[in-house]
């Protein structure tokens, strides 16, 4: 069936912000899915609340909205647009949220836009827990005994006649929020009452609990012929229990038989059938480790998470699939874009294994629950390559950047068998490293398989790599021994470590000895055709099939590694945006990097791409390969730039901004000797390594002070500190990792902080705009919001602003990009941070200024000046938008991590609102985030005496909007004291009324909630805030941002206008 | 061990000796399937072929004997990246190594099979060595190895005496050329009873029977080679008997009624391979195994037409037979290994008996 001719154009649904569950996996499907649509000629309307993402570039779509992702807004789009039809598939559960609403308001028919891709009717079917049930039923296939109830009564009514354990999930919702596994029913009533809260339709499925089952995936397209593929299987090493999302995943099943696979692919494409699925959905089975019974666990009627993952482990391209389908193709008239021989109508062969290891943020929340259950906690993913899985996973654990490149975990490796034997029980993110530890210890795989219900399989593949940690120690190392380490994926440093030796004699033996590694194509059909897609991954054990070819200069561009709270999907932006620029300027252009949800690892992005550890070693063997020209690190967040220095060892010129500059800009004594040349001031500081030094800095320069250990992302570590006592406790949590690098401290100046990206050609700077935060200093930037133009600087201190910038650019001779980060404190402008790099607002002022800031940065670094390129240097001319966004955060999925905010960054996305005025951009940014108030207009203030007296102002304002406020103790006090009447209510545990029932009974829209630094915070407050996160009320831990909230609520826009992006500039 | 895999065009790969450390000359063929190793070990097609598996992983579930597709592994030779030193699947009852020296399997492992494949693409099939022997000589052994040719391969694989699966429904008599038992079973399962025959067995013989239907199995070789069995099948295609034939089977219908085979340059082998049925434009992802094809050029149009093609090379994969109560495919709708999704042929064979005993 060719193209549906009546399909013209089509507006595209994103995902909005990033948050656990919902990660940039729906940035890659909705690019590729908006670049396929326009191949076929179709005009794209996009619309997105997620400013980071490529899918909102103009050069993707033909209109862009980066709008709240509210009914109100897409209808009104649709209105001004007249899109002939939505494309909901492509944009996660929100996309299809959202369309669901749109269709059943009827408003879709009264305007004549169809649904593609997806019909009403399958999408209840597959979301639907109900419905589900009764079309599985229709078709026998099996799901494990279930009932859908709505209140907690008939819930626990269920449970006793199917027994304990049971599993508990929420419909609609994403990445599993509210759900669990409960085993009495006490841990019945307390998830199932939250789940109920949380879920969009009020309803929760209860259902036996199928725990230790394998966990299968398969990855099926269906067009509307009916014709059906799987695209892919996967196993999940973690049997059932632990959220797909959250589990170590192989590619293909590694331990079913043909037998067992094949009657779950049948399965897989009778439901894919019977949902009349037009496009990709996945199918999520439980299949009993000792029988062929299994159940379906799930079915998601779109792209998702895992279809990215097969996409990447395929080479298929499913998003872009799906979308021809959605226009009216069949599978057979698709071709296959790898080897341009085949078509879509065919189904990949694999012949490597890949292995997923999820990114956790519990290095960011380190109080943090780390148990890993049926709601995913991780942000972000790592995928990995090679000829054997234990290469695989050996690859991918060191692609997660944690200090880890083998399974030896120093932690279990001091622990004492009992208690290891203890920790196995446990099932969080360091369990695979407890089983190994285990097997070091030699307990028998049998009982390690008894309590973790991993299959033997796995667990053996862990064996042979304990085993070669065995003999790497007691063996002479000779040619043989290298090489299989080196084909387990053994890095040079772990074997150094073992046998004895350095780093260097390694690979200097490699060398001697041609241990070398070599580069394989991914192709989708395992060399049957001949490939024409430069899809790459390295092993040892093979032949190299790479030809570094071609007469144009060769760059290469490192990539920023998983998705994790500090780096995100903008630097993935980042780099796509220098690949296109580079290959524009007649580049051959090379990727690395690891990330399977990303646009970046698409294999038509660069002209070649490495899917491959971003660690010197491995990036090392593709220089050695590719001998690139030059690499370019300043796109790729913190991985890449830490690869520099390595990459300067391997010869390998750094283009742009030069490795030493990059360091002046940590290095605390050359940064400071750079600012008093130019005459730039900063807050007082100095560098300490010892608790003692730090106490005696901080003394000498008063309280609070900053306190923080330098190269890191993030924030990470940074902590205010208002007294000694804090001093002590954070230098202990800075010092439990040796520090390579000097802690520094400085004196915390309270004012506001403005934020500059600019791009310098050695020369001049082009500084494309001026933000400011809402927040006052000490929140991390990234968790602020951030206004352009920035709205309270006068002429003068912007005029400031940009000679300290173009002063430092020129001092640090940066060449690309640079972001600094001001203080305004009592008429004073100070420098409190320089990155000569890209930097996570790079997206959002590119798209709000029109200026092409990457591309423009990028071709600095190829020798252009600013003027050439035909701008003007300074400070580019306001938009006449107002732009502001908006943090979003995870925290619900994160039991146990405190939600208040201070120097180490915590939010996961981000959201922008952009109007004509401020007070519209800024409702449209609360609104994107999530935020719509009013609703029961009863409210909680609790805040420290600091913030007491401002408190006041925040109260009244509150009650002229009609707000009943509840506070406690203190709080309370002042308030009334000061005319704001406010009603005494309890803390948590404390007699009715207290705080918790208040929360807990949606009596309450808002709690504000101020923590104070350090370790005077209260657990009480901690708790408050716990509670209000996990019951879905907005909770708001600065006043700063309770003013902006309050500002957005009093300037009531009752009309929106949304806003073309791509008709700026 | 070592053991080395030398080609007709001299490359030699070195590896470790799996299986038999015996020396065997053979065809050497690739197969993309990423499960069913032990199917493909005992489909009879691959007899007078060494097989390598693209998948890197071989052995991982162990042996589950019940998955058989015929009383023993067939090929020459087994060629692997990596056998699993640990199966683990409930049902298995051997380990893949302990299975390869029981029946005398030879083969190798340790080798870049994904090189070997790409070099099997470029230059099309050819004919290599799998020895132990570390002081072989090229000069001594190339030419043994180019001289090679499968052949007599049917009568070797082909039961001996007939054999029958009883059954209520339809009877239906299946010529086993190398047949894999879920052909029988697919049938047996759909209620009918079952005779296999020998593949020599006299057309007369076999329609003195009086089948409601003749399934004509899968099987290895060049199928110009059985040159009796064309004759028979001629006689049964003029009996008016309803026939379903698969692979070897559909290549001989088309050689007894005039048209031509020739061979591929590597053939199709594997589980994902979409065939297109030209009826209704429906496109199935089949489980392949051929070496051989019909040519379409050489077929009469008022003999036969087109009913499956290959999407992805335009190759033929199915005839339905003008006039005559006769359809063929080239692939294999009774899976194992592969995909189940043509198993409803053997429904429309049913239907066709059915029709057939109206009429």
């Amino acid at each position: 069936m060719p193209k549906n001719p009546e399909i013209k154009k089509v507006l595209v649904i994103g995902s909005g912000p990033i948050v656990i569950g919902q990660a940039a996996e729906f940035d890659y499907a909705g690019t590729q899915a908006c670049r396929s649509l326009k191949e076929e000629g179709i005009e794209v309307v996009l619309v997105n609340s997620n400013p980071a993402t490529i899918m909102t570039d103009k050069d993707i779509a033909d209109q862009v909205y980066i709008e709240p992702l509210t009914v109100e807004v897409v209808e009104q789009i649709i209105l001004k647009e007249k899109p002939d039809s939505v494309l909901p598939t492509l944009g996660g559960q929100a996309a299809l949220n959202l369309a669901m609403e749109l269709e059943e308001a009827g408003f879709l028919k009264e305007n004549r836009v169809r649904l593609i891709g997806t019909t009403p009717d399958t999408i209840k079917k597959a979301e639907d827990r109900q419905e589900f049930k009764a079309a599985m039923e229709k078709i026998g296939e099996p799901v494990a005994p279930s009932a859908v109830v709505t209140d907690v009564s008939s819930g626990i009514a269920f449970t006793n006649t199917i027994g304990y354990p049971v599993v508990l999930r929420p419909a609609y919702t994403l990445g599993g929020s509210g759900g669990g596994i409960a085993s009495n029913e006490k841990e019945l009533v307390d998830i199932l009452s939250n789940g109920l809260r949380l879920s969009r339709v009020g309803q929760v499925l209860v259902e036996r609990c199928i725990a230790g089952w394998k966990e299968i995936e398969y990855e099926v397209m269906r067009d509307a012929a009916g014709n059906c593929i799987t695209v892919c299987n996967m196993e999940n090493l973690d049997p059932v229990g632990v959220h797909t999302g959250d589990s170590i995943v192989v590619a293909p099943s590694q331990t079913l038989a043909d037998k067992e696979y094949q009657m779950l692919r049948t399965s897989a494409l009778n439901i894919i059938s019977e949902l009349r699925i037009t496009g990709g959905c996945n199918v999520q089975y439980a299949l009993n480790p000792d029988s062929f019974e299994y159940c379906v666990i799930e079915v998601n009627p779109r792209v998702s998470r895992s279809s990215a993952l097969a996409s990447k482990a395929t080479g298929y391209p499913i998003a872009k699939v799906a979308a021809k389908i959605a226009l009216g193709y069949t599978l057979d008239e698709i071709p296959n874009a790898i080897t341009q021989k085949t078509y879509a109508s065919f189904e990949p062969a694999l012949d490597y294994c890949v292995v997923k290891i999820p990114k956790w943020p519990f290095d960011k929340f380190i109080h943090a629950k780390r148990t890993l259950t049926t709601q995913m906690k991780a942000t972000g993913e790592v995928m990995s390559i090679c000829t054997n899985f234990e290469g695989a996973l050996m690859k991918a654990i060191r692609s997660l950047e944690q200090n880890l490149y083998s399974l030896i975990y120093p932690e279990f490796a001091e622990m004492d068998t009992e208690k290891l034997k203890v920790c196995l029980y446990r099932v969080d993110d360091r369990r695979i490293f407890c089983a190994a530890e285990c097997i070091r210890r030699g307990i028998p795989l049998e009982e390690i398989h008894e309590v973790t219900r991993i299959d033997l399989w796995f667990l053996d593949k862990i064996a042979v790599l304990v085993e070669m940690e065995q003999s790497l120690k007691e063996y002479p190392l000779t040619p043989e021994l290298l090489r299989e380490a080196k084909r387990l994926e053994y890095p040079d440093r772990v074997i150094a470590a073992l046998t004895g030796k350095r780093e260097e004699e390694i690979r200097g033996l490699r060398r001697e000895w041609g241990i070398t590694a070599s580069y394989k194509t991914v192709d989708t059909c395992a060399a049957e055709f001949s490939a024409s897609t430069p899809y790459y991954y390295s092993c040892f054990d093979g032949e190299n099939e790479v030809e570094p070819a071609g007469t144009k200069k060769k760059i290469m561009v490192l990539g920023s590694g998983p998705i994790r709270i500090g780096q995100g999907i903008e630097f993935d932006y980042c780099s796509v945006h220098s690949v296109w620029a580079f290959k524009d300027c007649g580049y051959e252009t090379i990727i690395v990097n690891n990330n399977p949800e990303t646009v970046s690892t698409d294999f038509d992005i660069a002209d070649k791409l490495y899917f491959e550890p971003l660690t010197p070693e491995d990036v090392e063997s593709i220089v050695d390969l590719e001998k690139p020209d030059g690499a370019v690190v300043q796109f790729g967040g913190q991985t890449a730039i830490k690869l520099t220095e390595a990459l300067m060892k391997m010869g390998v010129k750094i283009l742009g901004t030069s490795a030493g500059d990059v360091d002046a800009a940590e290095d605390r004594e050359l940064f400071d000797r750079i600012l008093e040349e130019c005459c730039i001031p900063r807050p007082a500081g100095d560098t300490v390594f010892t608790c003692e030094e730090a106490l005696a800095v901080a003394n000498r320069l008063g309280y609070p002070v900053l306190i923080r250990p330098s190269y890191v992302l993030g924030g990470a570590g940074m902590q205010i500190a208002i007294n000694d006592q804090d001093i002590r406790e954070f230098m202990a949590i800075i010092n439990r990792n040796v520090q390579e690098h000097p802690i520094l401290v400085d004196k915390y100046l309270v004012g506001r902080e403005v934020e500059v990206d600019a791009v310098c050609d050695g020369e001049e700077i082009l500084i494309p705009g001026i933000m400011e935060h809402i927040e006052r200093a000490g929140i991390h930037s990234g968790d602020s919001i951030s206004v352009y133009p920035a709205q309270s600087l006068s002429g003068e201190m912007k005029h400031v602003i940009v000679d300290y910038t173009r002063k430092l650019a020129r001092a640090l001779h940066v060449k690309g990009l640079i972001n600094i980060q001001f203080i305004v404190h009592e008429g004073e402008v100070y420098v409190i941070e320089v990155n000569p790099r890209s930097s996570r607002t790079v997206p959002y002022i590119s798209k709000v200024t029109g200026l092409p800031i990457v591309k423009l940065a990028s071709e600095v670094i190829t020798g252009r000046s600013i003027q050439e390129m035909g701008y003007r240097p300074g400070l580019w001319p306001e938009s006449e938008y107002v732009a502001v966004k908006m943090p979003v955060f995870s925290f619900e999925k994160l039991r146990g991590a405190d939600i208040g905010l201070g120097p180490e960054m915590k939010s996961t996305g981000e959201v922008l609102g952009i109007a004509k005025t401020f007070h519209e951009a800024l409702y449209k940014a609360f609104l994107g985030a999530g935020i719509r108030l009013p609703k029961t207009r009863q409210m909680v203030i609790t805040v420290k005496d600091a913030d007491k007296p401002e408190a006041v102002e925040v109260g009244r304002r509150f009650k002229a909007l009609g707000y009943t406020i509840f506070a406690t103790g203190g709080t309370c006090r002042v308030l009334n004291e000061n005319g704001v009447f406010a009603i005494r209510i309890n803390k948590l545990e404390q007699e009715s009324p207290n705080l918790l029932e208040l929360i807990l009974d949606h009596k309450i829209d808002l709690v504000i909630d101020t923590p104070n630094q350090g370790n005077l915070r209260s657990h009480d407050g901690f708790l408050i805030r716990r509670h209000a996160i996990e019951t879905g009320v907005n909770c708001l831990t600065s006043l700063d941002t309770a003013n902006a909230l309050l500002t957005s609520l009093e300037s009531r826009q009752e009309e929106l206008t949304p806003v073309d992006i791509a008709r700026i500039g | 061990m070592k053991a080395f895999l030398i080609l007709e065009d001299g490359t030699v790969y070195a590896g470790t000796s799996i299986g038999t450390a015996r020396e065997v000359i053979s065809e050497i063929v690739f197969n993309t399937s990423m499960a069913g190793y032990l199917e493909v070990l005992t489909d009879p097609s691959y007899a007078g072929q060494a097989v390598v598996m693209t998948y890197p992983l071989i052995g991982n579930y162990g042996i589950c004997y019940e998955d058989m597709e015929s009383a023993k592994p067939w090929p020459d030779g087994y060629i692997v990246r990596e056998l699993s030193r640990r199966p683990s699947n409930f049902r298995s009852e051997d380990s893949i190594q302990h299975f390869l020296e029981k029946y005398d399997i030879p083969g190798i492992s340790g080798i870049d099979t994904r090189a070997l494949t790409k070099r099997l693409r470029e230059k099309g099939t050819m004919n290599g060595m799998i020895t132990t022997d570390e002081k072989y000589s090229l000069d001594a052994v190339l030419p043994k190895i180019r001289e090679y040719v499968p052949s007599g391969v049917v009568k070797k694989v082909t039961l001996k005496e007939k054999k029958i699966w009883p059954g209520s429904g339809p009877r239906v008599a299946l010529l086993d050329f190398g047949a894999k038992d879920n052909i029988a079973q697919s049938l047996n399962d759909r209620g009918c009873e079952v005779t296999v025959y020998p593949a020599e067995t006299a057309a007369e013989e076999i329609l003195a029977g009086r089948p409601d239907g003749i399934m004509l199995s899968n099987g290895p070789g060049d199928p110009k080679e059985c040159t009796g069995i064309i004759a028979e099948i001629k006689k049964i295609y003029d009996s008016n008997t309803p026939v379903f034939a698969i692979c070897l089977g559909h290549q001989l219908m088309a050689l007894a009624t005039g048209a031509d085979t020739y061979k591929m340059k590597y053939g199709h082998r594997g589980g994902n391979h979409p065939v297109k049925d030209l009826e209704t434009g429906r496109v199935y992802i089949s489980s392949q195994n051929h070496g051989y094809v019909v040519d379409m050029d050489t077929l009469d149009r008022n003999v036969a037409r087109a009913s499956f093609v290959n999407v992805n090379d335009g190759t033929n994969e199915g005839l339905s037979y003008i006039g005559k109560p006769v359809f063929t495919v080239q692939f294999h709708p009774e899976a194992c290994p592969g995909p189940q999704d043509t198993g409803f042929l053997f429904d429309r064979f049913l239907k066709m008996m059915e029709v057939n005993a109206d009429a």
